[in-house]
């Protein structure tokens, strides 16, 4: 596939990630501060996300697990969760979050099982779509391309 | 009377998030500040030269003073463990030689009386995270402002008339919150 092909697709993919509410604006940003200087910032910081959540996915499971959950700590925990996704623009992890805090504070512990369930699973769709994204990026580049550069306007 | 050949300011960011670190970092230094990280309240504390006085909590003896420390604005997450940084706000205010430092509060939550709170007992700014390019250039005038009370500070004394000025306060009023 030559240069032109795969930045068509990496825009096109990356428009779908926005519209289809992965991705808010907040990505855009990181890739805004992406440059010669510091060019694995997006990469780094999304790794980052992916390696704090993994164990803060582990921690609510646990903490959920428990015969009397503490439920300022599981709180305290997907504020924490609610924080980075939403840093990193992954946009339905972090209405995910919202939407957990939400049962934390009526206690509903059914509820949370449930949310910690979706949570689990928005957070695993974003990190395929990000490493299919990343995986783009690499080729585009590789072969001599850059990445277009994107703006959201719809 | 330029001020772009002046030393670069020195922002002290505050904050326990790993990733938030980061993305403060990247924004202040894409705006050409130099910048220190830590990521608690009581590190930061440390840094500007405060020593622990078991009996009554943080202040700042004249000996231990750091004098090499020279932090020009200060920007703290609210939501830490052990202590916030609106706590952190008012152990800098109630230093004498740390308050003429601007500080800056961010929070991930639109809290009004939160954010009331934190202007009243003299923070500068109050940012809603997650923070823009947008906010960050909000803090330049503080900077150049407090540098120019500096400079004030330091002329002879013959210069009468800076002696009766008196600095405007700072108009807290232009914050807006964000829906």
């Amino acid at each position: 596939m030559e240069v032109g092909q795969m930045q068509r697709q990496w825009i096109d993919y990356t428009r779908s990630l926005f519209i289809e509410g992965f991705l808010d604006a907040q990505f855009l940003q990181l890739e805004q501060l992406q440059d010669d200087n510091n060019p694995d910032f997006v990469v780094e910081v999304v790794s980052l996300f992916f390696q704090d959540s993994h164990k803060l996915l582990n921690d609510l499971t646990v903490a959920l697990d428990q015969k009397s959950v503490d439920f300022k700590m599981v709180d305290a925990h997907v504020h924490q969760l609610k924080g980075s996704s939403s840093s990193i623009g992954a946009q339905r992890v972090k209405n995910c979050c919202i939407a957990f805090r939400n049962l934390c504070e009526e206690q509903n512990i059914d509820g949370c099982l449930k949310c910690l369930h979706q949570v689990k699973q928005e957070c695993c769709l974003v990190k395929n779509k990000l490493e299919t994204l990343f995986r783009l990026e690499q080729q585009i580049m590789a072969a001599g391309g850059s990445i277009p550069l994107m703006e959201l306007s719809f | 009377m330029g001020m772009s050949a002046a030393a670069q300011f020195h922002v002290l960011a505050v904050d326990d998030s790993l990733i938030d670190r980061m993305l403060i970092e990247r924004l202040l230094k894409t705006s050409s500040f130099h910048v220190t990280t830590v990521d608690s309240a009581i590190k930061a504390l440390q840094y500007l030269g405060m020593v622990e006085d078991k009996l009554k909590g943080y202040e700042t003896p004249e000996i231990h003073q750091n004098a090499e420390v020279n932090v020009n604005l200060i920007i703290t997450d609210y939501c830490m463990p052990e202590m916030t940084g609106h706590d952190l706000l008012r152990k800098i205010k109630e230093s004498n030689s740390l308050k003429d430092i601007p500080v800056v509060i961010m929070s991930s939550e639109n809290v009004p009386s939160r954010i009331n709170r934190c202007l009243e007992d003299g923070a500068e700014e109050f940012f809603l995270k997650p923070v823009q390019q947008s906010d960050v250039n909000k803090l330049k005038p503080h900077l150049l402002k407090s540098r120019s009370k500096e400079e004030e500070e330091t002329q002879p004394i013959n210069n009468n008339k800076r002696k009766q000025e008196s600095s405007a306060p700072f108009n807290k009023n232009s914050y807006k919150i964000k829906i």
